[in-house]
């Protein structure tokens, strides 16, 4: 979807500010709700992808008014609620529903270290799957402005790169996102010469590389 | 009921609406509602939140002290730093590290969630590499810990792929205009570490003082490290 969360190349945002000595969370709350977050994942309710996406539907003055765990916990409480962990009734009261079973957490405390190292994305190399573009290959980004979840940026949109590396096969999240499928395919580091996606003001010497899908991609 | 638990409720029914466009219920309340709750007492609600879901028997407080632990002392940045010393001063493994850098950080066992799919990028003389993810915040957690607030806000992420060279102008770095920058931007699930060049002055130093000299932002590539002063001593 074309939202706020889209931002590369927009203007006004501001300077950025910077924060000598930042703890890793600032308040109690967002240690807690990072590793709420991190607990409920392995009851495997949701995706990657998924879980992206139920961040880029906070509007966008929410969006950028709230902290980024601020978006987290409202993800967490959304889509704890539409996968049915929790009934919308119990995160509008606070309290079980006292005909629902007492359920046994998937974590615990001393498999933290085993699932802090845990591979949960599917990887990569996959001889069944063949790639649609070479390194070193023109290749140009579709024109798509889907309204649900995409990793191709706007700004990326219609430009020609050349591909620098392939990076094997990966679930696409355009369709993995909403349940129709891994749709696995290899992804690209596409070199993209800053003066093609910004005009002759940028520097010659500038290139942003993007990771892209093959389902992002034409030939040139 | 308890208190938490009433501001939660209050508080979860609108980011109910905030999510599935439902007004019905936002269309009875004032207008300025919901920027009443939602940012004040995010305390309360994640208490509250909480106390739910371990009730419920879906998630052990002990798990979260501990991944909580996990990211605030046990991962952070200094895992990164001691990949880049050794490849400063281990030639073979900085080939390992620019062929298959999953592989060479896992001989380190800095492995896990966001860390999955590495590769390095190697900072030169005449190559000057720095990471943004524009459409989120991915960021390699297993080797440089959670990131920073400024890499997930707006001004970074909207601005590294338009005007780097001014980005790093802020951060204090004015890279020269023969230098060819290259910006990484997260849009996969490819995570992204810059090896920075080592400083002069630093060739009698340890595998171990070289790392305490890397910085979180050299590796991310907002910043290149400063020589040792003549005579400095690690």
């Amino acid at each position: 979807m074309n939202g706020i969360h889209d931002m590369g190349g927009m203007h006004g945002m501001g300077p950025i500010q910077t924060e000598k000595n930042e703890p890793v969370f600032h308040a109690r709350w967002e240690a807690r709700t990072y590793a709420l977050t991190r607990a409920i994942g392995p009851w495997r309710k949701w995706n990657i992808d998924t879980g992206r996406y139920q961040i880029e539907l906070i509007p966008a003055a929410d969006y950028l008014r709230m902290s980024y765990y601020e978006k987290w916990f409202v993800r967490l409480v959304e889509m704890l609620v539409k996968t049915h962990l929790i009934s919308r009734a119990e995160a509008e009261t606070g309290t079980p529903d006292p005909a629902a079973p007492k359920l046994t957490p998937p974590l615990r405390a001393d498999r933290v270290p085993s699932v802090a190292l845990n591979r949960n994305i599917p990887s990569a190399e996959d001889p069944a799957i063949l790639p649609r573009f070479k390194p070193g290959q023109r290749v140009r980004a579709r024109n798509i402005n889907p309204m649900g979840h995409t990793r191709l940026p706007r700004y990326a949109r219609g430009k020609v790169g050349t591909v620098d590396r392939d990076h094997h096969v990966y679930s696409f999240p355009d369709t993995n996102a909403h349940g129709l499928g891994e749709k696995r395919q290899h992804v690209y580091s596409v070199r993209f010469a800053a003066r093609e996606l910004w005009g002759a003001e940028a520097s010659p010497r500038d290139f942003v590389y993007i990771d892209l899908w093959d389902d992002y991609l034409d030939p040139v | 009921m308890h208190p938490s638990r009433r501001v939660f409720l209050a508080a979860a029914g609108t980011a109910a609406s905030i999510q599935t466009g439902d007004s019905a219920e936002m269309d009875e309340q004032p207008p300025d509602h919901q920027h009443q709750l939602v940012p004040s007492d995010l305390t309360l609600r994640v208490k509250a939140l909480e106390s739910l879901l371990v009730e419920k028997g879906l998630v052990d407080p002990a798990a979260l002290d501990a991944l909580v632990d996990t990211y605030e002392n046990k991962v952070g940045p200094r895992n990164g730093a001691m990949i880049v010393a050794r490849a400063w001063v281990d030639p073979a493994y900085k080939s390992r590290l620019l062929a298959n850098a999953s592989k060479a950080i896992a001989e380190f066992g800095f492995l896990g969630l966001q860390g999955e799919h590495m590769v390095a990028l190697q900072n030169t003389p005449q190559v000057h590499n720095m990471v943004v993810c524009t459409l989120c915040s991915c960021y390699p957690w297993p080797v440089l810990g959670l990131p920073p607030v400024w890499y997930k806000s707006a001004p970074y992420r909207s601005r590294a792929v338009i005007d780097p060279r001014g980005v790093l102008r802020e951060f204090g770095l004015t890279l020269p205009e023969d230098v060819e920058l290259r910006v990484w931007d997260s849009t996969a699930e490819l995570r992204y570490i810059v090896l920075p060049e080592r400083p002069a002055g630093t060739e009698s130093l340890s595998e171990e003082a070289l790392a305490a000299l890397v910085t979180r932002d050299s590796m991310i590539g907002v910043a290149i490290l400063s020589p040792l002063p003549t005579g400095a001593k690690a």
